[in-house]
Formats: C-alpha cells, structure tokens, sequence
C-alpha cells in the first residue's frame, strides 16, 4: 500500500498543491480562530473540518487516478537542498480517518465547549477549538512531510497542541499531568533529533526517499535508529514508556481524551511506522522487530489486566488505551520477520494501517460514551453504573459497538486486520504473535464484559441524573463506533474479500463466542468487586481460593505498573531500551 | 584532537549532563534546564557537522546552521510551554512538583 514507486527526478506532481493545501488550510484556521476570538472558533472549526474533509477525500481520488505518490517541492527546490511534501496510501488513510474522528469529535464537543450566551468569553472553549484545529494541522504536517525534520518540528506540534488539552480544566492534578507529559515527550524528542544528526552527518540529507537509497547499516545509522525509535515509542507511550498517559487522561475532558488516544500518540506511531518501511527497511533486523513485539505484548498483558482493576470508568478505558497501543506494535515483527517475503510484508502493514484505523475510530467513540456516561451521572464509578442502560441506551450502545470493534468482531476493521496478521504470522512460521493476537483479542472482552454488566444491571429507585446529555453528542460517539464496527466493508476495495465471511458463520460464531466467554472469564477473576454480586461483600469468606490467587496476580500487576510509571524508573528504561535495541540492530541477523 | 573533535565531545558531554540531571532531578525547573542541556549538546553536534562540511571544500554547510535555528526555536517554545505550565502549576496548588504520580479521584459532584 505504501511502496508506491518514486518518479525520479522527483517534480512536483499533478496535484501536488493539494497537499500544501492540506498544510495551509488548517494553520491559516487556527489563525482565525486565535483572531475572531471564542464564540467564532467554533464556527471556523464547524466550516474548516469538512472543507479538509473534502479536501482528503479530493488528495486520495488524485492518488488512485495517477497511481503513484503525489509529491510538492516547496519553491521548486528539489532535495536534498529542498524539501518535499508526499502523499502515498499510508499518508492518505490517515489524513482521512483524521479527519472523521475530529468531526465526529467537533461534533461530540459541539454543545459542552461553547460561551455562554450573555456571559463573558472563558477559555475552556476557545482553547479547546484552537487547539483541536492545531492538532489537525500538526497532523497533516506529520502525514505528509518528505523529510525527518519537517518531521520533528511536526511531531513537536503535535506535542505542543496535545499538551494543553491534557490541562483545560485546569486543576493542579490536571496541570501536573500535562507537565509530566510534555517532559516526556521532550525527553523522546531530543533522542530523536540526535538521531537525526547522526544521519544528516553520515548521508547530508534528511529527505525520505534519498536516505532510503543511501542508508547501510554502519554504526552511525543504527544508534540513530535506536534513538530514533524509543524517541517516538515514548511519545506513543508504549509501555514501559506509558508513565504520562492514564494520569493525562484521569483528568482531560472526554474530547480531549478522544483526540490523544485515537489521534496524537497515533503520530508518532505512523513516523515510526514511516522510518522502519520507507527509510531504514536494510537496517532493522528481524530480532529488533521481535523486540518491538515483545513490548506490545508485555502492554496487552499489563494495559489489560489494570484495566480490568481500575475503580473509574475512564482510566479503564485509558489503560485499554496502554494495551491498544502495543497491539499496534505487533505488526512489527510480522512484517519484519521473514525478509524477502514481500506478501507478508505487506499484509502485515495493511493489518497494522487497519488495526490503527478502527481503534481510531473505536476509541474515541468509547472515550466519548464514558465521558457522557460520566457528564450525566456525575462520577464514572464502575461499581455504582447500574441502570446507565435503560437510561442512558444510546451512550451504552455506542460503548458496546466500539467494544465488539476492538475485540475483532467481524465485520470490524480490528476483525480484517486481526485476519491479515494472522496470515502473516503463519506465512513467516512466527506461531507465537498468533496466540498474542487471540490472547490480545480475549483480554479486551474482559474489560467490555466488565463495563457492560456493570450498566446493564437493573437499580432499585430512580436513577439520579445530574444533567441531560445532548443527543448530537451520542449520536457523534455511536456514529465513530459503528463505523469502525463496519470498516472492513470499506476496506475491501485493496483487501482480497474472501478474507470476510459472515458474522454468522458457524466458525465465526464459535471464535467470537469463546472470545466473549474468555474475556467474561477474566473479567470475573480480575475485577475488583465481585462481577455478579449488587453490593461488595465482605469476599475472604465466601470466595475460593482460585479467586483470590488471582486477585493477587491482578494486585502484583497494579503494583507493577505504579512503580514503572515512576519517572526515574521510565527514563532509565527508556535509555535501556536504547542500548538494547541498538545492540539487536547490531548483533540480530541481518536484514 | 582537532576542533571538530573537540566540539563534538563536548555536546556529547553536555547530552550525558543534561540526560543525568533530567533523570534524577526531582524539580520541574531543573528538568527543565536539564532537557534544555541537551538541546544544547544536539545543536553544537549539528555545528560540528556544518563544519565537516566545510572541510569537503564548500564553505562551510549551510543546511544544518538552519536545522539549528529552527531547532533553538522548537526548544525556546517548549521551554516556554513547560514553564508557563509549572506557573500554572504553583499557583493552583501552591507546589510545584510531579511526585504523586497516581492519578486523582476527581472531586465528587
């Protein structure tokens, strides 16, 4: 889908000014925004998303007639002394689901971000829409640079724009939050920028496509590329790297959440995606990506089970964020492990494409239902939820949806992709990243089982509602949910379609079943409170001894992840994981 | 050891001083000057380049002294941003530290 061929001499292409388009029109939006002040930002956001929205839509068509990448030179520079814009597939698929989720989010946020009809402006709102519009362009920027610096100072928007929507609220809890995460992300970035230096020093070019052709791997490039990517794996807070995230999502209105979780962390997984496939495919070594996967896999497990112990809605969903994550990372070694192979290569990046489309969309419209669940009741406690679903079933069917689209229901994106990787898998002998993607698959039952129990319960009395929930807002999180429940319809057009059978397929049936019955498995072992009993019950008593073994192990687990959120403890890590992953480029069996 | 030489273990100095204090400093502030140590230590790096370049015969590499410029810019704001944050920060909760790493119950409503 990527490896779209490279005219050379690189010109600017047929359609090329789309892209600075793409560029230009939400920067010169945030602009306005910033000028007309906040009662029109929302205005600007309402015309500017479905203008670039069509202007996605405007960038793929161009892709698919001319067949090859759409490229930009700024000024008519060629690089290395200029610098390009491109577009291939991998760029447009994400400036498209970009922009769905940041309308269905501007749409969700429509009637809890606005100024108060006669009051003075606040600035909640107006920030809230300024900074929506400068993730959208730092976004773009990031999907579309030619080259690693454009790249950086991309990433560091993104950055910038995704911070403070971590402390709109501005409570010192949510402020301390945003600066753990912008320390962080600093310390990722500036291993990233020394990363670049290396390179420039070794090639004198930062463009893509002529650092492609030039890299070996000499010592130079390979501690760029250690750096490089545990540089961009803090930023996407795979774990062990993962200390700012559920802190920066305890207290950020449930907008923002959606945008980090589905959006931001997803840019700095896409430039790493960009470097190991478009720039270094001859340096990465099969026992570096295995490494890669192991991290996943240790963030399904950890992500998975605190999830299932959390107390609030939110940071279950927040940590099943930290779990997400690493499932992104398990194409790594799927399409890294058998070179040469070129088919498994590239069904295991669509598999990836697909599994960061659908949790986007899937994950904002679960953060969205927990946040309304959340704005109607006044908490988001999981053991007080009983009857949200006869009060509220159009938030709880939107949670339920996005729930069955990251379990890999079928027709889900998660499903296709699910499928694609699977294949990868056996095709390169690799056998244990396929009980990894079911294993991954059972863990998010348990803590969909878990929420969905918990609301479906019936309550004796009325329910207390603190406030009415607007129904744009429901429908915007239903909408993102369903549409992720039937991406692999979409998708079918590059995807050969004997690769979807009928959700009920007695096969099909059997696997979602035993997934299900897996995930209400774990989640009766893991949970905190007892699943089925109303009240908690004074437990030691009448509980076996499997049952508390296992709370145990869920205890350990928690405790685990406390310490390793520590900020000396993820920092050192993260330095190790360089040294780990430059010693595995250096000594795994070459590429 | 000629200048290069020397430039160049002197910004990777400067990274490892600014790595060390960034990780085992507790204080914002000091994270802060410690992340803006490296910076340092990446852009005289940069400046090393420029000049390796000019030993090729060109007059001295113009492309990595703007990658600096904009990268002394990208760091000013940040630093910016993180300071104004830890303003924030004191002034709302009257301490300005990231011990307590355990994300808060919100206040009940």
């Amino acid at each position: 889908m990527s490896a779209l061929p490279i005219l050379i001499p690189e010109t600017t292409t047929a359609g090329g000014f789309l892209l600075v388009l793409a560029l230009v029109l939400p920067l010169a939006s945030v602009f306005a925004a910033l000028t007309l002040g906040g009662r029109n930002a929302r205005r600007v956001v309402m015309l500017a998303i479905p203008a670039g929205l069509a202007l996605a839509v405007a960038i793929g068509v161009e892709l698919v007639q001319s067949g090859h990448t759409l490229v930009y030179l700024l000024g008519g520079w060629a690089p290395p002394l200029g610098i390009a814009l491109r577009a291939d597939g991998l760029s447009v698929v994400m400036l498209l689901t970009t922009t769905v989720v940041l309308l269905a989010v501007a749409l969700f946020a429509y009637s809890d971000f606005q100024v108060p009809e006669n009051g003075h402006e606040v600035r909640a709102p107006f920030m809230f829409w300024t900074l929506l519009l400068a993730v959208w362009g730092a976004l773009n920027a990031v999907f579309l640079a030619g080259d690693l610096f454009t790249l950086y100072v991309a990433l560091e928007l993104l950055t910038f724009a995704g911070v403070p929507l971590v402390s709109l609220e501005g409570r010192s809890e949510t402020l301390q939050a945003a600066l753990r995460y912008l320390l962080f992300a600093l310390l990722g970035s500036v291993l990233y920028m020394l990363g670049a230096v290396l390179l420039y020093g070794t090639y004198g070019t930062l463009d893509i496509a002529l650092l492609a052709e030039r890299v070996r791997p000499v010592p130079a490039v390979i501690a760029a590329a250690a750096l490089m990517t545990v540089g961009l794996l803090a930023k996407t807070a795979l774990f062990p790297l993962h200390l700012w995230l559920p802190p920066a999502h305890a207290g950020a209105p449930a907008a923002a959440s959606a945008v980090l979780s589905a959006l931001v962390v997803k840019g700095s997984w896409f430039l790493v995606v960009r470097l190991w496939f478009d720039v270094m495919p001859g340096v990465v070594t099969p026992s570096a990506a295995q490494l890669l996967g192991a991290l996943g896999t240790a963030a399904i497990v950890v992500g998975s089970v605190v999830a299932l112990r959390q107390e609030r809605l939110k940071l279950l969903v927040a940590y099943s964020t930290v779990a997400q994550i690493g499932y992104l990372f398990l194409m790594f070694p799927l399409a890294f492990g058998s070179i040469g192979d070129v088919p498994a290569h590239g069904a295991a990046l669509t598999g990836g494409l697909l599994q960061v489309v659908s949790h986007a969309t899937a994950k904002a419209g679960m953060f969205m239902a927990a946040g309304l669940i959340y704005a109607a009741l006044g908490h988001d406690r999981i053991a007080d939820l009983a009857g949200v679903a006869r009060a509220m079933p159009v938030t709880v069917l939107a949670f339920a949806l996005a729930g069955l689209a990251l379990m890999g229901v079928v027709p889900s994106g998660a499903y296709l992709a699910k499928k694609l990787m699977l294949d990868a898998a056996d095709g390169s002998g690799q056998w244990w990243w396929v009980v990894v993607l079911q294993g991954g698959a059972v863990f998010t039952a348990g803590y969909v089982v878990l929420v969905l129990v918990s609301v479906l319960r019936s309550r004796s009395g009325s329910m207390p509602l603190v406030k009415p929930v607007s129904r744009l807002s429901e429908l915007a999180a239903l909408g993102l949910s369903t549409s992720s429940l039937l991406l692999a319809f979409a998708a079918l057009g590059p995807v050969p379609g004997d690769l979807v059978s009928s959700p009920l397929a007695p096969k099909e049936l059997g696997t979602t079943l035993a997934v299900v019955l897996g995930g209400a498995l774990l989640a009766l072992g893991l949970s905190r409170r007892s699943l089925f009993g109303a009240a908690p019950v004074d437990s030691a008593a009448n509980e076996g001894a499997l049952r508390r073994s296992v709370v145990a192990v869920g205890a350990a687990f928690e405790l685990a992840d406390r310490l390793i959120r520590r900020w000396q403890f993820a920092s050192i890590g993260l330095l190790m994981l360089v040294a780990l992953l430059g010693g595995l480029l250096v000594f795994g069996s070459p590429g | 050891m000629n200048a290069s030489m020397l430039y160049g273990m002197c910004g990777s100095a400067l990274v490892g001083i600014g790595l060390y204090g960034l990780i085992v400093n507790p204080q914002p502030l000091r994270k802060i000057l410690s992340f803006n140590l490296i910076g340092s230590g990446v852009f005289l790096l940069f400046g090393v380049i420029a000049r390796r370049g000019a030993a090729l015969g060109m007059g001295g590499d113009p492309v990595p002294q703007a990658l600096v410029i904009t990268g002394i810019v990208v760091a000013f704001s940040a630093t910016a941003l993180a300071v104004a944050l830890l303003l924030r920060l004191q002034e709302a909760s009257g301490s300005a530290t990231l011990s307590s790493p355990e994300p808060a119950d919100p206040p009940d409503a």
